[in-house]
């Protein structure tokens, strides 16, 4: 050891909540084998779920959960980007707006009367959103939850200064290395594997059900190819659209998809 | 002279979703207690409807990733409930497992990381691991046990894919059981030093008489089914529930409150209820520690909860265990059904205390209405009365002894604001 060079400082980790349910920053507390090691290589800054000291910023590592749904959260958002040096979203809410941007087609007014009896006392805004619409973020990392792996990965390449490495490419490609039969072409089942970006490990299809794109759309994602071929195996429109608004309704490629089908347009 | 003091402290830490409390003190005279949910509401009981039944269990898992099977297990007993679905007995004891996973995962993840370290003064299960490196390693070993568990028998641990009106939709073979069995084993013996170990902790004492309400069932320690029970009213069936059981909208918390409808009062829900109405049918090395290590009862001290916790967890393996040690596949992973219009209701016992589900369903089996009640939101109430009554021995403290004593005691209740709330801050306002 070089005892004229100072040691390294560790980089400091602020992890940080919007609407969600807690389950992509779990993923970190899962990490049973690796957490200790983890911890002990950045400072937890920042992370209240884990840790009752609270310290400042400014964060070298900022992870964010949850989606955008108050006035307030666009400021507090706008606030942890500037004490970020990377900024990096976990999970589906905060890449693509969540299971709750499925107000985004209801009427927001209405959803609030459904479930309370004094809709004054709630503030929230007509829309969920995910983080890139409001600040510029480094990195994302998808899924509903995030796979710990991939958080590792993440980590550890934030640790050593390099880019993290995650696939882009559909979960086909996992179900296939996996060995795990087509239900798509054996079963007819409408499966959003082909349009979903890996990352999950293929779960679904090998639980002997239809990926539900929980990962949210794969880069190149074809979705209207690949509806064309679920209407003409018979599938209900209703039912695609219903898939496809699920926890990444938000995401754009998705989103366009399922409006285009319930509103029965062709094919572009 | 009157002195108007307003403080804003840290926000809560070490529990799930994020929280705050607004304290008003009047001289020695406490004015009031608010427990502040703020965060903005979701509105999965207004998305839901429309959808159809079987997206249900994925949707509802969404609520929550620390408990997501108390959710699908919540919803898929209502809604077979309503169809009037029986599902088989292997299908059954494959819930009771996956409801035993979630148990280990959740309560271990609480007792080694959130609530411990509350015993003694540190501010994280990280560091609470640079003195007890032999308690919390096992404590993560064990966790990891039950996420195995849990991957197993529902795809992944957070948002299980595997769970399906009527059953689910692949079963574990005889074999990958069998193998979870070695570590199963491990996981008791270390789960019964733990409860030696806890046990011998600091407890303050805080003991106040209050309604504490849990599932009861005939002959097993209550998970998916049983009556309501209580220790001040007789036990009613669940679909009974609404009867009984109101909810309240107050301004200060954008999750609902929920009281007994005829006195107006809180009740209490959590291991401690499940423990104290339900030691009877305990497995026999957890019932031998609630002999050996619990408190006699009644078991009122609210910090007693990481013993009823750690004694549940003991449960679990051993039930677990027992499960898989006499499985045999049942003839189909699921009990096929045909839709129509109908309603129906369920409860089960997260982690965390009592959860109820209500489904209204129409005759293309799509969600008409749906009502979910959250264990935490149940326990708001209970938890402002409690702080009401602990808050006077600190008064005289500082300011941030006060915000960490509250904070203390709001942990023994497993809150799991992330169901119907996050961003809170805590403020004690003196005049």
């Amino acid at each position: 050891m070089n005892l004229l060079q100072p040691p390294p400082s560790k980089k400091r980790l602020g992890v940080f909540k919007f609407a969600s349910c807690d389950g992509c920053q779990l993923s970190l507390l899962s990490c049973e084998d690796e957490l200790l090691e983890v911890a002990g290589k950045i400072e937890i800054a920042h992370f209240l779920e884990a840790s009752s000291e609270i310290k400042p910023g400014p964060y070298d590592i900022a992870l964010v959960e949850g989606s955008i749904t108050t006035p307030s959260d666009i400021e507090r958002i706008r606030h942890i980007r500037q004490q970020s040096k990377t900024l990096v979203t976990i999970g589906a809410c905060a890449t693509s707006g969540g299971i709750q941007a499925l107000r985004n087609w209801g009427d927001h007014e209405e959803f609030i009367s459904c479930v309370y009896t004094n809709p004054a006392y709630i503030e929230s805004l007509a829309t969920s959103t995910a983080i890139a619409n409001h600040v510029s973020v480094d990195f994302e990392l998808r899924g509903c939850p995030i796979d710990r792996y991939q958080l590792l990965e993440v980590l550890t390449a934030l640790i050593a200064d390099r880019q993290p490495r995650t696939p882009q490419h559909s979960v086909c490609m996992e179900c296939k290395r996996r060995g795990t039969v087509c239900l798509s072409i054996t079963r007819a089942l409408p499966c959003l594997g082909p349009v979903t970006q890996a990352g999950c490990g293929a779960i679904c299809p090998a639980y002997d059900r239809a990926c539900y794109g929980c990962f949210g759309p794969a880069a190149q994602a074809n979705c209207p190819a690949l509806s064309q071929h679920y209407l003409a195996t018979g599938t209900p429109a209703t039912k695609l659209v219903h898939a496809l608004r699920n926890m990444n309704a938000g995401a754009e490629i998705f989103q366009i998809e399922s409006d285009r089908l319930e509103r029965g347009s062709p094919e572009r | 002279m009157t002195k108007t003091l307003t403080i804003t402290v840290n926000a809560l830490t070490r529990v799930e979703g994020e929280g705050a409390l607004h304290v008003q003190v009047n001289g020695d005279t406490i004015e009031s207690v608010r427990l502040a949910i703020y965060e903005p509401p979701r509105f999965f009981e207004a998305f839901l409807r429309g959808r159809k039944i079987e997206e249900v269990p994925d949707i509802t898992a969404r609520i929550c990733g620390i408990c997501p099977v108390a959710y699908q297990m919540t919803s898929v007993h209502a809604i077979e409930n309503a169809l009037g679905i029986r599902i088989s007995l292997g299908v059954r004891q494959l819930r009771r497992l996956l409801y035993c996973a979630e148990w280990i995962e959740s309560h271990v993840l609480h007792i080694f990381m959130l609530n411990a370290p509350d015993f003694f003064d540190c501010h994280s299960g990280i560091e609470l691991a640079e003195h007890f490196p032999d308690q919390v390693n096992m404590g993560l070993r064990m966790k990891k046990i039950g996420n195995g568990l849990l991957e197993l028998l529902g795809g992944r641990a957070i948002h299980p894919v595997n769970v399906r009106i009527g059953g689910f939709y692949r079963l574990p073979t005889r074999d990958e059981l069998a193998r979870q069995l070695p570590d199963l084993r491990w996981a008791l013996d270390a789960a019964v030093k733990s409860a030696h170990w806890i046990a011998g902790f600091d407890f303050p004492e805080f003991n106040i008489e209050c309604e504490l309400v849990a599932m009861k069932h005939a002959s097993e320690y209550p998970m998916n089914e049983g009556e309501i029970a209580s220790t001040r009213f007789p036990s009613i069936p669940v679909d009974r529930y609404e009867e009984y059981f109101g909810e309240l909208q107050v301004q200060h918390s954008t999750a609902l409150q929920s009281v007994r409808r005829d006195s107006q009062t809180p009740y209490f829900l959590g291991p401690l209820a499940r423990l104290e109405l339900n030691h009877g049918n305990l497995t026999p090395q957890a019932k031998k520690l609630f002999q050996d290590i619990c408190p006699p009862l009644p078991l009122r001290n609210r910090f007693h909860s990481i013993i009823a916790r750690i004694i549940e967890v003991v449960h679990a393996f051993e039930e677990a265990i027992a499960i898989i040690e006499s499985y045999s596949p049942p003839s189909e992973p699921f009990t096929e059904y045909k839709s129509h219009a109908s309603r129906g209701c369920a409860a089960t016992e997260a982690p965390r205390g009592m959860i109820y589900h209500h489904y209204e369903i129409d005759d293309r089996g799509s969600v008409v209405s749906s009502k979910i009640v959250p264990p935490t939101s149940q326990n708001q109430l209970q938890i402002e009365a409690d702080l009401r009554e602990y808050l006077p021995r600190f008064l005289q403290e500082s300011d941030e002894t006060i915000a960490s004593e509250c904070e203390k005691l709001i942990r023994n209740y497993d809150p799991c604001i992330s169901c119907s709330t996050h961003f809170l801050t805590l403020r004690l306002e003196r005049t």
